[in-house]
């Protein structure tokens, strides 16, 4: 047993604390931190519940690899209803909290219903308390960070903490913990401020013990290290440019969504890319990138640690952001390069900044920036909604703008912090969202990558590249190259990325690894810290049973098959440059097989011998 | 014929000085290939894992035998990956 056995269950309307062990015929069924949280959820809340509402719970949950000695064993998860989404959320994160979590004996904490008034949780071990925030209501992340740190005088205390974005209901808030890593997507943020929770403090002493079979353990670790450090793009990529390698690379092949998708190649591209991150600016001499740095436990080290010029008009005047500061990732680079068409690389790193600052949802926030600037390029939103700002596309100003107001919901910010969605909707443009189930997509664009199209239109949680990475295939040749351009075998890979991502995340451990690992090299490692046989074939089964125990639960919650798709822009619209010039993304000759392939009815809905097969 | 050959990531140290931005723009002859090309600026085979032309992958074989047409773009990386 690498799991703790136990759950710290907090009543934030009654502000009691209790403890509980963990079910481990679910443990067995499910696996762990998304998986097993998702079961918890499903069993504990009706799926129609409104996200916002004490009715709706958030759990943050550990794997059973999470704090052992497994490379990139630090993850952990916030699984909760989306209030962008009303779909099932499950927003992953790095840095040390996850670690922290389990080293204080816990495999989850449940938060349910609301506090009366500001709080934070804290806990050290086998204590926990909550403590009145009304001090760090209005703070932003890192003073909330700073404040709780200075509180209990301990350094080494993990803080996971909500801002100001979050507090003024913006929909796409993220949890930030360790000051520049965050569970993002889908609004996670958003449901912990509604229960008037500022922050989850934890200091755990305890070490994480139990593993099954600790010889075997101990060589199927160092066997996984190995594995990586020998691998090109994990032991030498990832840790010299990070994921902004691919900045050119996309743009490359003809899928870098560009102004909001409506072109798929950016001409700044290069102006922004992890090889411009390493060149020494003019200004002053420095380059972008400091040095890279890595999450507990991790061998890879893929983090940016970056500084803007003090001089640049971004972070001019502002000594708080002089210093080196969580840099950008591929997909922030993206969404809030070129999809807002803003080739000026201090201005985007600036804006990043901000989104750590106030812990929010970087591909959200760009993705519904650009969104707002065609929506003022094509005149629905003029200066008299923005109080004087022009929202053109390449403008970084209005970048920094548009992100300084939503951070801090202020203003138009407050329109912005509703999502593309339901931003396009009050203006009058619906069709200028590019979302699915109202969520912001990330940085390929489906035309020029068809089955990237299919997992987006399937993801569980919205849009999101994260829920089966099928560019790994079609792009970068891991585990085997696949044609970009070609729909037949898609609906297949698109499945079994999507079901293996299951298991990665229910783990505790990274989805980076798969750049190197396979199953193969990953179910030795739970198969020696945890009872029971995690045979690779085990490990598919749990994988395919939480796929589609999150589609019965978005089901339940009142999606339907006619929610997988994708906007007609990319449906419609072809690609104008590039290796898919002349294309859209052929959805419909994908979704259809991968119904059958999942064993689901033609209208997207499992059948009773499939939920009978996976044990739902 | 005049092509566009960018090398990117780790691949940068092979580009010659006067290169920009990761490219530089060469004259070849109808025979050239991608392998060629790459053995004369001294890219180790191994290290060419995505070779695209024009945006457009090209396995090995593609890579050996592929000729080239005016103002190709020949853009190769080491692995990479993200996300």
């Amino acid at each position: 047993m690498a799991w703790t056995r136990n759950v710290l269950r907090v009543n934030l309307t009654k502000g009691s604390i209790t403890t509980e062990p963990l079910n481990m015929q679910w443990a067995n069924d499910y696996l762990g931190q998304r998986g097993l949280a998702t079961k918890y959820l499903v069993e504990e809340t009706e799926p129609t519940v409104d996200a916002l509402s004490p009715e709706n719970k958030m759990i943050m949950t550990t794997g059973p690899l999470t704090g052992t000695m497994v490379s990139t064993a630090g993850r952990y998860s916030v699984v909760t209803k989306s209030p962008l989404t009303g779909a099932i959320a499950c927003s992953n994160s790095g840095g040390y909290f996850g670690n922290e979590m389990k080293n204080a004996g816990w495999d989850m904490v449940i938060l349910e219903g609301k506090s009366p008034k500001p709080v934070y949780l804290y806990i050290e071990n086998d204590k926990a308390e909550l403590i009145p925030a009304d001090d760090l209501w209005g703070k932003s992340a890192w003073e909330t960070d700073e404040q709780i740190h200075a509180k209990h005088q301990d350094p080494l205390v993990r803080i996971a903490v909500v801002g100001r974005a979050a507090e003024k209901g913006c929909l796409f808030s993220a949890i930030v913990n360790d000051l520049h890593r965050a569970a993002g997507r889908s609004g996670v943020g958003t449901v912990m401020a509604s229960k008037n929770l500022k922050a989850v403090a934890i200091r755990g002493t305890l070490g994480v013990g139990g593993i099954s079979d600790p010889t075997k353990f101990f060589q199927a670790s160092q066997d996984g290290k190995k594995v990586l450090a020998e691998n090109a793009v994990t032991g030498e990529g990832l840790p010299a440019l990070g994921t902004q390698v691919l900045m050119n690379v996309i743009n490359e092949v003809g899928a870098l969504p560009t102004r909001n998708h409506r072109e798929v190649q950016f001409e700044g591209a290069s102006k922004i890319s992890g090889e411009a991150m390493l060149e020494v600016r003019e200004s002053d001499g420095k380059a972008n990138l400091t040095t890279n740095g890595a999450c507990f436990g991790c061998t890879i080290a893929c983090q940016r640690i970056s500084t803007v010029d003090k001089d640049h008009f971004s972070v001019k005047d502002k000594p708080q952001y002089h210093g080196n500061s969580g840099g950008l990732e591929f997909e922030n680079a993206w969404s809030l390069g070129s999809d807002c068409g803003v080739d000026d690389l201090d201005a985007i790193t600036a804006a990043n900044f901000l989104c750590n600052e106030d812990a929010v949802d970087p591909i959200s926030l760009g993705a519904t920036i650009a969104a707002a600037m065609e929506l003022f390029e094509e005149g629905a939103i003029t200066v008299k909604d923005t109080g004087g700002m022009e929202l053109k596309f390449g403008s970084a100003e209005a970048l920094l703008w548009a992100t300084e107001v939503t951070v801090r919901g202020e203003g138009f910010g407050k329109e912005i912090g509703q999502g593309s969605k339901r931003l396009c909707e009050k203006y009058g443009r619906p069709e200028l969202s590019m979302t699915v189930k109202g969520q912001e997509f990330p940085a390929y664009d489906p035309r020029g990558i068809q089955g990237i199209g299919l997992a987006y239109a399937t993801s569980n949680r919205g849009a999101c590249h994260l829920r089966g990475y099928t560019v790994a295939s079609e792009i970068l040749g891991i585990p085997e190259k696949t044609d970009p351009l070609a729909t037949d075998g898609k609906p297949g890979l698109v499945k079994a990325f999507q079901d293996a991502t299951c298991v990665v995340d229910s783990a505790g451990i990274c989805a980076f690894t798969t750049f190197a690992w396979s199953l193969e090299d990953i179910a030795p490692q739970i198969d020696a810290a945890c009872e029971g046989d995690w045979s690779v074939e085990r490990c598919l089964v749990v994988g395919e049973r939480i796929w589609t125990m999150e589609r019965d639960y978005n089901l339940a919650a009142g999606l339907t098959g006619k929610d997988d798709t994708l906007p007609k822009r990319l449906l419609k619209d072809v690609a104008k440059t590039g290796p898919a010039e002349g294309r859209a993304n052929d959805l419909h000759k994908m979704l259809p097989e991968y119904y059958e392939v999942r064993g689901w009815t033609t209208d997207g809905v499992p059948t009773d011998e499939t939920r009978s097969r996976l044990g739902l | 014929m005049e092509i566009t050959l960018k090398l990117y990531a780790g691949l940068s140290q092979y580009l010659p000085e006067n290169a920009v931005k990761h490219a530089t723009k060469l004259d070849v002859s109808d025979a050239e290939t991608a392998f060629s090309i790459l053995e004369k600026f001294s890219v180790p085979k191994e290290s060419a894992h995505l070779v695209l032309l024009n945006g457009v992958y090209l396995d090995s074989n593609q890579r050996e035998h592929s000729t080239f047409s005016e103002g190709d773009i020949l853009a190769v990386w080491p692995p990479v990956a993200g996300g």
